[in-house]
């Protein structure tokens, strides 16, 4: 029995074709991907987001625990409101998960977790909390829907359905929520666009979901949110990355802080295993199409590689990946990629392929 | 699902249409489109190759997946839709007017094999259940 958020009959309203996401019912699209991508990158489309899970940690030693708990550095939230994006290593320095904490008081952390590995973080978390912070609370919010609403026209639409809010958020600055009325409303996401993930009560999320699309925020599917993420070079869980990998291999070094004094689990691991290979981007240059999987082969030595997100590009209109590749290559590179039968070749490039519908390759 | 009734049908979702002057036209149904989802790339086999029956001959990509497509007849391929290389989304549009290539048949009787509308459609209810 496949698991549904509240919005699932929204969705089957809208004629939406679902399906099986990691063991939950979710729309692919509503008809044409492509056009919802569009739409997000030149006007505002919105995603059901609720099979992600936010996680309420309350207590005195919130603070400290997350400390230890998340390789990225939580002493950087200092302004209530505040998000960090962080991966949760395990002892040997594996990807358990890679979430989003907001800082809202001293002693009330939020954590926002990919669904697929919900349940295994929380067993983690619980666990790590037994350890060191017994005091704390730790809440699944399985009682929240999770709405992102992204594209340059996102924030107006927003406005124009959620009374009052404008004034509430307009000055929020990115990776910064606040909670107005019975919404928490961040601006983050996960597409390279302006834009807000917005939790609400799962009861209202219908009628939300309804109110923005008579706005004109157009419903869409995972399926351009896959394609809009990987133009915008973020990582996804279980593909770019995984308890096997190192995050230091996987384009994500930029948040893990290993100049601090502070202790974090897996930091040893890190410390003692330097980085061999990178994640790095992939235009191709012949006709075909990149997916995960595909085996790369360098100048370097014959040293092989692997795309790890591969995919079209709607909107620089051609084939485009994130790669592991080893340390030796460079942007520039030409590289082979093994398509089927055939050796394509691919420039190697730095990513984001487009920020804020601009193209940057 | 309009399964047009000119047409002939393969299990693996191609459709076949013989022509006048001898020749087969093959594309994909417009069930497989509907799978595959927005098409983005299609590599279509060159003219004069010889195909044989079933063999791996074309495949279509599309913003999900790459889907392989098969041969439903031997034959040598007379003409391939080149307008496919810059809008292979024509095959969302039309998927019966999309046609991928032409072939020559080597047996005329590979083409008696072939699934006709009704029985293709039984395909499509037993594969969605």
């Amino acid at each position: 029995m496949l698991k549904t958020t509240p919005l699932n009959q929204t969705h089957r309203d809208q004629n939406a074709k679902m399906v099986d996401f990691g063991g939950w019912d979710m729309p692919l699209h509503y008809g044409s991907q492509l056009d919802e991508h569009h739409k997000v990158r030149s006007d505002a489309g919105m995603f059901d987001v609720s099979h992600m899970l936010a996680v309420d940690i309350k207590g005195d030693s919130a603070r400290p625990f997350l400390r230890q708990l998340l390789a990225n550095n939580v002493d950087k939230l200092t302004q209530s409101g505040k998000a960090l994006y962080s991966c949760m290593l395990s002892p040997e320095g594996g990807v358990i998960d890679d979430l989003i904490t907001y800082y809202l008081t001293e002693s009330w952390f939020r954590i926002v977790v990919n669904a697929g590995t919900a349940e295994k973080d929380i067993a983690w978390i619980q666990a790590r909390r037994d350890d060191l912070a017994p005091d704390l609370e730790i809440t699944p919010r399985r009682d929240l829907a999770m709405i992102a609403v992204q594209g340059p026209n996102a924030r107006a639409k927003v406005w124009q359905v959620i009374a009052g809010s404008q004034a509430a958020t307009e000055d929020l600055k990115l990776f910064q929520a606040v909670t107005y009325g019975q919404y928490f409303i961040a601006r983050t996401g996960y597409t390279g666009e302006d834009g807000f993930e917005i939790l609400l009560p799962a009861a209202d999320a219908p009628s939300f979901w309804n109110a923005l699309c008579d706005a004109g925020v157009a419903p869409a599917g995972l399926g351009a949110r896959d394609t809009l993420r990987l133009e915008a070079g973020m990582n996804l869980y279980g593909q770019d990355m995984d308890e096997t990998t190192n995050p230091l291999e996987s384009g994500l070094a930029w948040t893990v802080d290993l100049k601090s004094e502070r202790d974090f689990i897996g930091k040893q691991t890190l410390l003692e295993n330097p980085a061999r290979q990178q994640l790095i981007g992939l235009l191709l240059l012949d006709r075909g199409v990149l997916r995960s999987h595909q085996k790369i082969v360098t100048q370097y030595d014959n040293k092989e590689g692997e795309i790890t997100s591969g995919g079209f590009s709607p909107t620089l209109n051609l084939s485009i990946a994130l790669a592991r590749l080893p340390s030796e290559v460079s942007p520039g590179d030409e590289v082979q990629v093994v398509v089927r039968d055939k050796m394509l070749r691919a420039k190697v490039v730095k990513y984001p392929f487009v920020r804020n519908g601009k193209s940057l390759v | 699902m309009d399964i047009p009734t000119n047409l002939k049908y393969t299990k693996s979702h191609e459709w076949v249409r013989l022509e006048d002057d001898g020749t087969a036209t093959i594309g994909i149904t417009q069930h497989a489109q509907e799978l595959l989802g927005d098409m983005v790339f299609a590599e279509i086999p060159p003219v004069g190759r010889n195909l044989k029956q079933g063999e791996e001959c074309a495949v279509v990509e599309s913003v999900k997946a790459a889907a392989d497509v098969y041969a439903p007849i031997s034959g040598e391929v007379t003409a391939v839709n080149t307008e496919l290389e810059s809008a292979p989304e024509k095959i969302n549009q039309d998927a019966y007017a999309a046609w991928l290539f032409k072939v020559k048949p080597t047996n005329t009787s590979d083409l008696s094999g072939l699934m006709d509308a009704g029985s293709y459609q039984k395909v499509l209810e037993s594969e969605a259940h």
